[in-house]
């Protein structure tokens, strides 16, 4: 009976989870299979695949709404909107490049399974913030639509976004419902060099707090980006506009240093390679997102070296922190602590092996209450725990 | 009381009403209970003020223990709560329960940390939306969601309904500027969800609180994200001879790459209305007028002013005004902002409702509507946000005459299933509530809230939070929880297998 399902709509999809909980069977579902080493290693004796779940249902770039079926490859999805002059704002990253797989591989499902987002999250929010609706099948093998198909809607609860981040362990998605925005006309960088970790984040948040409407803040120490440190600042938007903001920047930071400014494409290529966590690829050293408030980044990680051999580099302003252990030991306990220590934040496990990512809370250990609460939901959409089980927590 | 029903008070709870109300004086000591019914009537209604019901008992509690301990003994004892904050939703969504307490939040009134450096603020849920504003807007900074009512509604309340406003097509909706949540469940459990920092992997709890009406938990502290003011906002009164012009025109916005800050419509009865009430300078003679504003650098305020006034002209604007100061377009906003109460003088009473519709919709759904108001013989006046589909018909009635509230409410009913006729959804912004319970059936199938539902079992199995809002039929959750495949009597499916 082990085998690979693939199913071509979501009717079969109903059918194959209804199969599954019937059966007591647990399904893995993968639509290219390119996030497999993230999370928990899924043990299952079937697999649900979704790629041939694909194909743009309907697009209405003035409605900026697109509905996509779930296993449409994401490369494919960017390519549709970018010749209607549109973009997915939410600028989901490419864990490829990490992982040691091939660069834009992945689906539109897989996107919203793992609530991927890049450095826009901190102006443009995560592919939460650009769902609007979803049919799905839950674990019971019911199909259901929520949200909707226009872009204001608080008609009942936001199902579609609880889902995102849920690493199909509730529902497999069958069709998704986007918000698309209006590509920027052009875009630049403004680039700090030589600046210690603190005295960065000092500048990118003065930056964040001003009104240039900055659309990427990161900070890569000497030795991560080059061996100098360089400190980033993305603008974007029209012409006239992304100068005009790049010399308010100017005034605003003219105690951290005289700038450079990165031409379009060269913006471009620094972003995706921040995006994509590329100075960690290539290496098989684990590798932790840690997530904080951004004036503490670089105080969990001065705590941090003090115990652990770490390279880092931050984005978000500060508040993604990019870390790998040099020694190639995951070391759980001291980031997990440290970072409770530097204010508190959320620490996942994003690379590592299999016997790791078994043994150890790939995703941040949650309270008493909060983890009986996970349960409840996981089992009023997933009694038989057939979907994906044991991706997220163990028992979930 | 109209056709709305409300589940039927449960007896064996009225009749513990003593008991209940000593239980309640020990946990909340002193003026925070509320038992004379005189008392009480301040809470009988929120803004739909076409029902009223007085509460069992109001509990405003003072803390965080306060509010776990009142949840945990209505769980253990069977009495449902009704959690309200300002009591502005328009939707019905604060209605008080005659057999249930109310559970006012409007003692949590303190802006708790405000951290300009990671742009975060943490307030109680009792603070007003443009309260957190004020409370940061001496360094520049404001709080983006604003619905109409930001001067009075509680961010608690902006929480439970995912508040939005004239902003939310460029900043979002609440759900976007949310961070962290502290929260009370009705077991009396206290969750924090979130924080300062952007994401939180596990479950996206904070989504499935944020537009829950209050069906899911009680926030008893939130932390929200603040932004710098733009630079500058400018802002264009353009008037069209036909909607259908106006629509293209906003179509043509934002396929031209512009999202402006606010971009609001007026039909010819409101800009009429409107004008009448505050002198604007609103043109008369047309059809539809668009207010558009555009707010950012100063720079790009000026260059986007100019390309949205040649699409205007492209798509026949008869009327084109630009915003020269700032006090002009204070103007152009003072009629939009004062349409309501315009409204409220040309008719004695009037019913705002709430759908959205996919914009290029738009033509055909205002023809429609005046074929309904000829159906139901009663007026009525659009306002809407243009930017994202957002219709606010107001339906004008009085009701003095007997029959007009039901034929305002089932023109309303009318509406709204137009609008998920034409692929749009029932609510943009003001929620179900009891108002648009029954219409659910409309825009979802019975699977589809079944799935809705089981979220409120994982949250509130014994369904005591806010019950008869949003869903029109009370599944209990064990029958909920019956899984309705037996083993090895499903047929193989059909599917492809390698």
């Amino acid at each position: 009976m082990d085998g690979v399902l693939k199913p071509r709509d979501a009717r079969e999809i109903e059918n194959a989870v209804k199969w599954a909980a019937a059966e007591e069977q647990p399904l893995e579902i993968i639509g290219q299979g390119s996030k497999r080493g993230l999370g928990r290693p899924v043990q299952a004796a079937h697999v649900l695949d979704l790629s041939d779940v694909s194909g743009v249902e309907d697009y209405e770039p003035a409605e900026l709404v697109l509905t996509v079926k779930a296993g449409t490859p994401i490369a494919e999805i960017e390519r549709l909107v970018d010749e209607n002059g549109q973009e997915l704002s939410f600028e989901p990253m490419d864990y490829g490049p990490l992982q040691g797989s091939e660069p834009g591989m992945g689906t539109i499902g897989g996107v919203i399974a793992a609530n991927l987002s890049g450095p826009r999250r901190l102006k443009a929010g995560a592919a939460r913030d650009h769902i609007l609706g979803m049919e799905a099948v839950s674990g019971r093998g019911e199909i259901f639509n929520s949200g909707g198909k226009v872009v204001k809607n608080v008609t009942g609860y936001d199902l579609p976004r609880a889902l995102c981040g849920s690493f199909g362990t509730l529902a497999v998605a069958a069709t998704v419902t986007l918000k698309v925005n209006p590509k920027p006309e052009t875009s630049a960088s403004f680039i700090l060099t030589g600046l210690a970790d603190k005295t960065a984040v000092a500048a990118l948040c003065k930056a964040m707090g001003s009104s240039a409407e900055v659309s990427g803040a990161a900070h890569l120490p000497a030795g991560v980006g080059g061996d100098e440190s360089q400190t980033v600042l993305r603008l974007e938007g029209f012409e006239t506009s992304v100068d005009y903001r790049f010399n308010s920047l100017l005034d605003l930071l003219r105690q951290y240093g005289r700038p450079n400014r990165l031409d379009e494409a060269g913006s471009r290529s620094l972003w995706q390679t921040i995006r994509d966590v590329t100075p960690f690829a290539g290496t098989t050293t684990p590798v932790w997102r840690v997530s904080l408030a951004p004036t503490n980044g670089p105080g969990f990680i001065e705590m941090l070296r003090r115990q652990i051999k770490v390279q880092a580099f931050y984005d978000w302003s500060g508040g993604l922190v990019w870390l790998t252990v040099a020694d190639g030991l995951v070391h759980e306990t001291e980031i997990r602590e440290t970072l409770e220590a530097a204010g508190g934040g959320h620490a996942t496990l994003v690379r590592a092996g299999l016997s790791e990512r078994t043994n150890v809370d790939v995703f941040q250990p949650q309270p008493t209450p909060l983890a009986k609460l996970t349960q409840r939901l996981k089992t009023q959409f997933d009694p038989s725990g057939i979907l994906n089980p044991g991706r997220m927590v163990s028992g979930v | 009381m109209t056709a709305i029903a409300m589940p039927a008070p449960d007896e064996d709870v009225l009749s513990r009403r003593q008991d209940i109300l000593k239980a309640l004086k020990s946990i909340v000591p002193g003026e925070g209970v509320i038992h004379e019914e005189r008392e009480m009537r301040a809470y009988e209604t929120d803004a739909l003020t076409a029902y009223r019901q007085l509460p069992l008992i109001v509990v405003l509690p003072e803390t965080v223990d306060q509010v776990a301990r009142v949840l945990k003994y209505c769980h253990e004892n069977n009495v449902k709560v009704v959690p309200r904050g300002a009591g502005t939703s328009l939707s019905g969504g604060a209605l008080p329960l005659a057999d249930g307490v109310l559970l006012s939040m409007m003692k949590f009134n303190q802006v708790l940390d405000i951290d300009f450096d990671n742009r975060a603020v943490v307030v109680q849920p009792g603070v007003t939306n443009l309260g957190i504003t004020r409370a940061v807007e001496d360094e520049g900074f404001y709080y983006a969601p604003d619905p109409s009512s930001q001067i009075a509604c509680s961010i608690g309340g902006n929480i439970a309904e995912n508040s939005g406003g004239v902003h939310c097509l460029k900043y979002g909706l609440t759900t976007n500027n949310v961070l962290g949540l502290e929260m009370v469940l009705i077991t009396g459990e206290v969750i924090r969800l979130g924080g300062k920092h952007l994401d939180s992997e596990g479950y996206d709890f904070l989504a499935l609180m944020t537009g829950s009406e209050g069906l899911l938990g009680v926030v008893t502290e939130v932390t929200v994200r603040i932004l710098q003011k733009p630079e500058t906002a400018r802002a264009l009164l353009i008037g069209f001879p036909t909607s259908e012009d106006g629509g293209r025109c906003v179509a043509d916005i934002i396929a031209a790459g512009i999202i402006p800050g606010g971009m609001e419509m007026m039909d010819k009865p409101a800009i009429h209305a409107a004008e009448d009430f505050v002198n604007a300078g609103y043109p008369r003679d047309v059809e539809a007028l668009l207010i558009v504003e555009l707010d950012g650098p100063e720079k790009e305020v000026d260059f986007l002013i100019g390309r949205v006034e040649e699409i205007a002209r492209a798509n026949q604007a008869s009327h084109v005004r630009i915003s020269q100061s700032e006090e002009e377009r204070m103007t152009f906003w003072a009629g939009r902002k004062a349409a309501f109460p315009a409204v409220g003088r040309i008719s004695p009473d009037y019913l705002c409702m709430d759908g959205t519709i996919p914009r290029r919709e738009l033509p055909k759904v205002l023809a429609r509507m005046r074929e309904l108001s000829e159906k139901h013989g009663l007026g009525v006046a659009n306002v809407f946000h243009a930017g994202d589909g957002n219709l606010h018909p107001l339906i004008l009635y009085d009701a003095n005459k007997p029959g007009e509230l039901d034929a305002a409410e089932a023109f309303g009913a009318d509406i709204l299933r137009l609008c998920v006729e034409v692929g749009g959804v029932l609510t943009g912004e003001h929620g179900v509530g009891i108002e648009k319970r029954d219409l659910m059936t409309d825009m979802f199938t019975d699977a589809d809230l079944k799935q809705q539902q089981r979220v409120k079992c994982a949250f509130d199995e014994k369904q005591l939070l806010n019950p008869g809002k949003v869903f029109p039929v009370l599944h209990r959750c064990a029958e909920l929880g019956k899984m309705h495949v037996h083993k090895g009597q499903l047929p193989f499916p059909d599917i492809p297998r390698f």
